[in-house]
């Protein structure tokens, strides 16, 4: 074992009387060395061929299948053949073709399949997500009858999570918002001289439209995300099967908690948010305006009325419920293997921030002349 | 074959935090042999055959396979030393992403070497040896059994033409007469293919079925590395307790020995 390659070389040689000598070992480990070149030798054999295996010293499968398909699937006239050698190759020939190819042609019909399937895909979804939806209401209703049985650990726990956690990241990107909005906005203001609406801009801006917003897309894809993927694993780990075993409900339990913690934390993290990137907003005014933090905090009640303030919380706390619910409708639907968990995480984290922003137009329509100064 | 061990495990030491798993750990394999390493839960029987894949290597000693150093030559030269081992991990860790076809084939694709015509021959010929059928090459591992998620795997660590397989546990989890079938699977492969076998196991039905030579693992070391009879001959505390406790003493019966 001295040496780096045990046993021989793989070799091919047609003698004069067109009789092919194979030598060596005919083994995986020693053919993957040289392949394309034995393969083009092998190919130049002519069909007929009388082959010699006296010289042979080991033969594996791969080797087997190897001259099996050489061969074109027939056996052609053989010498020297062992016979532990011979049952190899039978093995091959035995097995050979019980495999058909996968059709991977793609017609009209696989087209109409495949609509078909995102159809009814999205319905199922759809089906799915309101009655999940349901259940939180079923919970809540059970919950009022039996108050002993509130999730209230489960609550708290999340709300650490989803909430306490989530606090400097919001934090660091609601700053850095609110300085780039602010500066920007500042270097338009100075050429009509409008220096102090930049107060209106940026309270609007942020604690109506921004704040909410921007909170729910890293909350997101923060929460969301981890949310979907700890369903899916517990899926994956047959846990949810075990809760239920124990006649525990899983949307008590798991999804109930989720989705109560992160509507009751959103507002808070819109109005930690808000107020961070408007704290940002000041500090780019004060350099480039010179815009002092009294006046900064005086006019702002002022310009920006309370209402804002309520519908930005409102948003906040629906946003937070949909986030929560839309990660545990896809976390409940992982099937177990890795694949659709990741399928599964994706989907939830794309879908929550599309229907956050569809619910923020609904919000803008709905609320159209509320709190707005005209 | 080529002589020298084809495993050779030398003053092996490993620790996890404060606790001494393995202490001056010594075993050799030879070739061509079906050796069985048993020893109490937590005795590291997982452990060494990490070590030997090279998963997670011992705090002190070496590891030699095929009579090189484990982490020894360039980095082609260790991928090249990995493919002549097939392993069986415990739980199949077969690729949920894939159909059991594809499980199979993946080491051979991952390789390059084989047309799409003699991947599929190959994958029915693999699937043929740890008799299953054809057809159950489209499914996904979630729809396979406990008994049918190792063959499988099984087949896919001989998909390499491995010169010798490693097992986790091959028959835990399954019921005796699946486990006894896979045993006259892994002795019948042996046999064909000229293997040589280690596997974990703590079921004296498998050990006693199937191996050569039984490793007992016990005070931190090996304490004992022989035959079934030699191995019985022995008084150490574990082995009178593992073999020839109420449930050992049946399933030796069954094996018909008369120890």
């Amino acid at each position: 074992m001295a040496e780096h390659r045990p046993g021989a070389e793989p070799a091919i040689r047609v003698a004069a009387d067109g009789k092919v000598l194979l030598a060596g070992d005919w083994t995986l480990r020693a053919l993957s060395t040289d392949l394309p070149d034995l393969r083009a030798q092998l190919a130049q054999v002519p069909s007929a061929a009388r082959w010699d295996f006296t010289a042979v010293q080991r033969l594996d499968s791969f080797g087997a299948a190897l001259l099996w398909h050489a061969w074109k699937r027939r056996w052609p006239i053989v010498e020297g053949l062992g016979e532990a050698q011979r049952r190899v190759i039978g093995r091959v020939a035995a097995s050979s073709g019980q495999l058909r190819p996968g059709g991977a042609r793609f017609g009209v019909v696989d087209a109409i399949i495949l609509l078909g399937g995102a159809l009814l895909g999205f319905r199922s979804h759809a089906l799915g997500f309101i009655a999940l939806f349901g259940q939180i209401f079923l919970d809540l209703a059970h919950l009022l009858r039996y108050p002993r049985e509130w999730p209230l650990r489960e609550v708290s726990a999340n709300i650490h999570k989803v909430g306490v956690k989530a606090m400097p990241v919001t934090a660091l990107v609601g700053f850095l918002i609110g300085v780039v909005l602010s500066y920007l906005s500042a270097l338009q203001l100075k050429i009509f001289g409008a220096d102090i609406f930049i107060v209106n801009i940026l309270g609007l801006g942020i604690i109506r439209e921004l704040g909410p917003v921007l909170v729910s897309v890293l909350v997101a894809g923060r929460s969301g995300s981890a949310m979907t993927a700890q369903l899916g694993v517990m899926r994956v780990t047959e846990e949810i099967d075990a809760l239920a075993a124990m006649g525990i409900s899983r949307s008590l339990r798991l999804v109930l908690p989720k989705v109560l913690a992160l509507t009751l934390a959103m507002p808070l993290l819109v109005l930690w948010t808000s107020a961070v990137a408007l704290l940002g907003g000041w500090v780019s005014a004060r350099l480039e305006l010179d815009l002092s933090l009294g006046f900064f905090v005086q006019t702002l009640p002022a310009v920006v009325p309370i209402s804002n303030l309520y519908i930005g919380l409102a948003k906040g706390a629906v946003f937070g419920f949909l986030i929560a619910l839309i990660a545990c409708h896809f976390g409940l639907r992982v099937r177990p293997n890795t694949e659709s968990l990741s399928v599964n995480t994706t989907a939830s984290v794309v879908t929550a921030i599309t229907m956050v922003i569809l619910a923020d137009a609904v919000f803008a329509i709905a609320t159209r002349s509320i709190g707005v100064p005209t | 074959m080529s002589a020298g061990p084809v495993v050779a495990l030398h003053d092996i030491v490993t620790r996890f935090g404060a606790n001494l798993v393995h202490d001056g750990l010594t075993l050799e394999i030879q070739a061509g042999e079906i050796v069985a390493l048993v020893g109490g839960s937590g005795s590291g029987k997982t452990t060494l055959l990490r070590h030997i894949i090279g998963l997670t290597r011992p705090a002190g000693g070496t590891v030699r396979l095929f009579g090189e150093g484990l982490r020894d030559g360039t980095v082609h030269e260790r991928i090249a030393r990995q493919r002549r081992f097939g392993v069986l991990f415990q739980q199949g860790a077969l690729f949920s992403a894939l159909t059991v076809g594809e499980n199979i084939a993946f080491p051979l694709k991952e390789l390059g070497v084989a047309t799409d015509a003699e991947l599929r021959d190959l994958v029915a010929l693999k699937l043929a040896m740890v008799e299953m059928e054809p057809e159950h090459a489209s499914l996904m591992p979630a729809e396979l059994s406990g008994g049918m998620v190792k063959r499988a795997a099984l087949a896919r660590a001989l998909a390499l033409e491995p010169e010798l397989l490693l097992l986790d546990e091959p028959t835990a989890g399954l019921d005796p007469d699946r486990s006894a079938a896979f045993v006259r699977l892994i002795r019948s492969l042996h046999h064909e293919l000229g293997l040589t076998v280690v596997l974990v196991t703590h079921d004296v039905d498998t050990l006693a079925a199937l191996a050569t030579r039984i490793a007992v693992l016990a005070e931190r070391r090996i304490v004992s590395f022989g035959t079934l009879e030699e191995t019985l001959a022995q008084d150490h505390p574990f082995i009178q307790r593992f073999f020839l406790g109420e449930h050992g003493r049946n399933a030796l019966a069954r094996h018909g020995g008369n120890y």
